[in-house]
């Protein structure tokens, strides 16, 4: 492992390394703290950079290692945060003017318990504002670039993460999922992404944007390392009553499981024609490597994902825009100067405060839950919702884990689509459907582009069962070795 | 033309929990300035709420003693809107599917009984609270104190039922007892922990459809209540016959000017986009837990009242009183119990020493006993006053005071004929006088005797004794 | 899907957004063009389908009546763009 640099390693041989004291935790801080010093003025993925009070924690790691103590799993490894999750006295923005100087009361259950074990925090990375956003674009702290080719989007929201993970800055991240943003993010940089059955992780501190979509989870560059971090941060929570009292299982042991006999269903209208040429070749070489494992393949039919869009695009700006009516400059936040009375305080800092995109989804969800247009817009998503879920809970009769692409394209280049939203929605295609039903998806790179970007393969389960997509996911990526960390000249 | 008035009332009742509905923070009253606060009912980014199980259970009580249908499954509801006091910019309320509905409270007035229908109960929390300041930068301020965020709230909308403003103080009085019977609210509408707005319209006699109506806000005591709704009801008929319509508006009654006035800058009608609480999950109560508290509701005011009139043959009105507060009405039952004798002079004693006995510095022995001694002839009825005061000062037992301060009554007959005798003979002139037509001596004779006796002779039995030694 | 200035308005008032006269032209476009595409929801039969009003709809988490302050009102305040003392100031409201 000397020949391999610190940066490459994955996330358990760090652990590993620094339980045996065959590294400490300083060193492995310091190295990735160079590095992103390095890389960070090119790809933007941090938004918040904690040089001093990293070094601290490590120091502290190591002497806790020496007199015989270790916090848990992560004990000593440098990590990082999507700035979504709160840190108290770190600010936390969530890549917005709004927030940009917000030092959080308390810690987000996510942050305790990657505390708790141990970990090292690096600093807090860049994302779309509010997490709207498939490129990480719509950042007031500038777009974060694919370390693969940096002029080209990393994806979003959690696009920050993902290119943090792919360029060696940190051994893992944790994210958030609303429509797709851990998945699609990891796709296009070429890492693993997770986002969990809805309720898994605490949304505790989490700064909300769709409330029955969110979800946090880990982006790192081998599926066992996110399995690692997802047995972390998973768990009840009495602070969230959304968060669902199921018992943690051994995820790391999942990824060792064999994936013989497991039914994949390939639903139809996910490889419909159209689909482009090289993601469609990556996700056939996925299925490929699963049935040669003794899985086996099964069209299957998901009837209704055409309105799932349509349904994400209410359900999410309408709770966002009820989210985010808190940010009108009393008690937090940016203020405006200069105004002569309330309404004229509240809408200029929430005018001024807010990006382009924040604002349309607020408009959105404001209009399709006012007076008059409630049953139309709302209560009909809902409904189109239930049927959407049907359509899984019917698949998941025949089948174990079902497998798609995760993203439509490899990464497009920045400023190809962000002045034109519905074609930037069109990005989350695939991933959309399983926030909707609420049950867990992992992407996984499953191949490259003619260009050199990467494909990543999707794979969606029951609820509660990360363990089979888990399992399936760990068998591709033992069948198709692929790079995790995109080469510097990128 | 003959108009009716037609008046539905919505309370607001402050639970009295000790700690928020969805946060740990404390709901005491008088803090200083944003003391009682914490992320979550602060509405900072990132934070969630988590139902105190308590709330449920005083609402759950409250539909029950109500007569209310408790819901299977209801479903907390986001009501959106702007203000400092509002931290979220949405409060947690329920909407289209409420803790309890179809209930109502029976309130008896001249004899008869009016039933008042409850169309709904539910679960809120309450906003902050917003002071005016003076200027700062070139603008006027307010200042925003979020202590009161957070605390529960039980909405109960009464169906437009009530047709007086008496009857509407009624309903409202009767609530209130029952909320404080079940101690779920102290029912304290100056300080704000019960709190009344009303629907009014008014329409002629006989006509079936609703006139438009006015919402009335601000009257912060039940009498405030009645005067408001009195005068709104008179507006209104003068607006029609005067030939124009009432306007569908919030009107803010003026306590000191005795009028109603529209409530400025309110000409948007407010739209909440109200839509289920994601964050929270739908409330399931079932049968079960209904019926185990059900258990737990006490005999209720209406009850109480038709009880202690029968049972005691007190005055309705007298029962009225004692059972204004359940401890006066257990302390009463307990003292008459004690007495054994005539309920009613228990109950005039219970009525009139009310403060004390609710404030807990009665026993109901000390009553019987000071009630019986006084029946007896004992004590005489100065001195029941007397012991019934040094009992609240010293807490000492009724009986224990009486005789160390010496005012059992001499009633003995054989005693008070022997010192009349003496009186009589002493006093000759007097004697021939009364005896000659001045009867008003008597009270001459009855002085002496309550001097030689220092005052304790019964005063009573002094007057037939003398009556019938002096003819 | 034709949205008009003043719905455009209407909404960001009710949203409290101050939008430029540029940025209200460009939402009520790209509004009527989201909006256009999501009333194909319109085409789905949904009668006698339950909506999904909650992700989870197992039991209700509660807590207990007990009272557990959290004893730090400055990490409160600390953000305030604006206080006096310990409370939050802001512009009173214009009647107008």
């Amino acid at each position: 492992m000397a020949a391999i640099p610190v940066h490459e390693w994955t996330l358990l041989d760090a652990a590993r390394a620094v339980r045996e004291r065959e590294v400490s935790s300083r060193e492995l801080t310091r190295a990735l703290l160079e590095r992103i010093d390095r890389m960070n003025p090119r790809i933007n993925a941090y938004i918040t950079i904690l040089p001093e009070q990293a070094m601290r924690e490590a120091a502290a790691r190591d002497e806790e290692l020496a007199a015989g103590g270790a916090r848990g799993p992560l004990h000593g490894v440098p990590v990082a945060l999507k700035d979504i999750f709160c840190t108290k006295g770190i600010r936390t923005t969530c890549g917005s003017r709004i927030l940009h100087d917000f030092d959080p009361p308390y810690d987000a259950t996510v942050t305790g318990k990657i505390r708790e074990a141990g970990a090292v925090l690096l600093g807090k990375q860049n994302m779309d504002e509010f997490a709207m956003g498939s490129s990480t674009e719509t950042s007031w702290f500038g777009p974060a670039r694919n370390p693969w080719a940096t002029d080209r989007i990393p994806g979003g929201s959690s696009g920050g993460t993902a290119a943090a993970v792919a360029a060696g800055t940190c051994f893992a991240g944790v994210g958030t999922d609303t429509g797709g943003s851990i998945r699609q993010p990891a796709s296009l940089c070429g890492v693993v992404g997770v986002k969990p059955t809805y309720g898994r992780v605490s949304r505790y501190g989490m700064i909300a944007f769709a409330s029955s979509l969110d979800q946090g989870g880990p982006i790192a560059r081998t599926v066992p390392d996110a399995a690692a971090v997802l047995g972390v941060i998973a768990g009840h929570d009495r602070r969230d009553s959304t968060s669902v009292d199921v018992p943690v299982p051994d995820y790391l042991a999942a990824t060792g499981r064999s994936v013989k006999g497991m039914r994949v269903g390939l639903p139809r209208e996910y490889f419909a024609g159209g689909l482009d040429a090289s993601v469609r070749t990556a996700v056939e070489k996925a299925l490929g490597a699963l049935v040669s494992l003794g899985a086996e393949g099964v069209e299957i039919s998901l009837p209704h994902t055409e309105y799932a869009l349509s349904t994400y695009y209410i359900i999410g700006p309408a709770e966002a825009s009820s989210n985010l009516a808190r940010y009108d400059g009393v008690r937090y936040g940016y203020r405006t100067e200069g105004a002569k009375g309330l309404i004229e305080m509240m809408s200029r800092t929430r005018g001024e405060g807010f990006g382009a995109e924040v604002k349309r989804r607020i408009m959105i969800g404001t209009y399709a839950l006012s007076a008059g247009y409630y049953e139309a817009y709302y209560g009909k998503a809902q409904k189109v919702r239930t049927l959407l879920r049907r359509d899984f809970q019917e698949a998941f009769a025949g089948v174990d884990v079902i497998l798609t692409p995760t993203a439509p394209t490899p990464a497009f280049r920045i400023g190809e689509k962000v002045d034109d939203p519905l074609t930037m929605y069109l990005s989350d295609i695939y991933t959309i459907p399983c926030n909707l039903a609420g049950i867990p998806g992992i992407s996984v790179p499953c191949g490259m582009s003619p260009d050199g970007l990467p494909i990543g393969a999707q794979l969606l389960g029951r609820h509660f069962d990360e363990e089979a997509i888990l399992a399936a996911a760990a068998a591709i990526e033992r069948e198709i070795p692929l790079p995790r960390v995109a080469p510097e000249e990128g | 033309m003959e108009f009716e008035a037609v008046i539905g009332l919505e309370v607001h009742a402050q639970l009295a929990t000790e700690s928020k509905i969805f946060c740990a923070c404390s709901t005491g009253f008088g803090a200083p300035p944003n003391e009682n606060t914490c992320p979550v009912c602060t509405g900072m980014p990132g934070v969630l709420p988590v139902l105190n199980r308590k709330a449920v259970e005083f609402a759950i009580r409250t539909a029950v003693a109500t007569s209310c249908r408790v819901q299977s499954r209801s479903v907390f509801a986001r009501k959106n809107y702007f203000y400092p006091d509002l931290p979220k910019a949405y409060q947690i309320s329920q909407y289209e599917l409420p803790l309890a509905v179809s209930g109502h409270i029976d309130i008896e007035r001249n004899g008869t009984t009016r039933r008042i229908g409850i169309t709904r109960i539910h679960l809120e929390e309450d906003a902050g609270k917003l002071v005016h300041a003076g200027a700062f930068a070139g603008a006027q301020t307010s200042l925003a104190d979020l202590n009161r965020c957070s605390v529960p709230l039980m909405e109960i909308v009464s169906e437009p039922d009530i047709r007086t403003p008496e009857e509407g103080g009624a309903y409202l009085r009767r609530l209130r007892d029952i909320l404080v019977y079940l101690e779920v609210c102290d029912g304290n509408m100056e300080e704000g922990s019960f709190r009344c707005d009303a629907n009014v319209s008014v329409r002629p006699r006989g006509q079936t459809e609703f006139g438009t109506k006015a919402e009335l806000k601000n009257m912060n005591s039940f009498r405030n209540v009645e005067k408001a709704l009195e005068h709104e009801i008179r507006r209104q008929i003068e607006v029609i016959e005067d030939g124009g319509a009432v306007v569908q508006e919030t009107r803010l009654w003026d306590a000191d000017a005795g009028v109603t006035v529209p409530m400025r800058g309110k000409e948007e009608a407010h739209d909440y986009r109200y839509f289920p609480d994601p964050d929270l999950l739908p409330l399931h109560i079932d049968e079960a837990w209904v019926e185990e508290l059900r258990k737990t509701i006490p005999e209720l005011p209406g009850e109480k009242i038709a009880r202690l009139a029968s049972r005691y043959g007190i005055p309705r009105y007298d029962a009225e009183l004692l059972s204004s507060s359940r401890l006066l009405a257990d302390f009463f039952e307990a003292s008459a119990a004690a007495f054994g004798g005539n309920p009613k002079v228990t109950a005039n004693e219970c009525i009139q020493w009310k403060e004390a006995i609710v404030a807990g510095r009665l026993s109901p022995e000390t009553i019987a006993h000071v009630v019986e001694d006084r029946e007896t002839g004992t004590i005489s009825a100065t001195a029941s006053k007397t012991l019934v005061e040094a009992a609240i000062g010293t807490g000492k037992p009724v009986r224990q005071i009486r005789d160390e301060k010496g005012l059992t009554q001499i009633s003995d007959a054989g005693a008070l004929e022997a010192i009349a005798d003496k009186v009589i003979a002493g006093n000759p002139k007097e004697v021939e006088s009364y005896r000659a037509g001045k009867t008003g001596l008597l009270s001459f004779f009855v002085g002496q005797i309550m001097k030689e006796t220092r005052g304790k002779a019964n005063p009573r039995m002094v007057q037939e004794v003398l009556k019938a030694k002096l003819g | 899907m034709a949205i008009t200035r003043e719905e455009v308005l209407h909404v960001a008032r009710l949203a409290r957004l101050a939008l430029s006269s540029d940025e209200a032209d460009r939402m009520r476009e790209q509004l009527g063009d989201i909006l256009a595409y999501i009333r194909q929801l319109d085409r789905l039969d949904t009668s006698g389908v339950v909506p999904t009003s909650h992700a989870v709809e197992t039991g209700t988490p509660y807590r207990d009546d007990s009272v557990h302050p959290f004893g730090e009102k400055e990490e409160i305040l600390k953000n305030a763009p604006d206080r006096e003392d310990d409370f939050f100031r802001v512009p009173r409201i214009i009647e107008d």
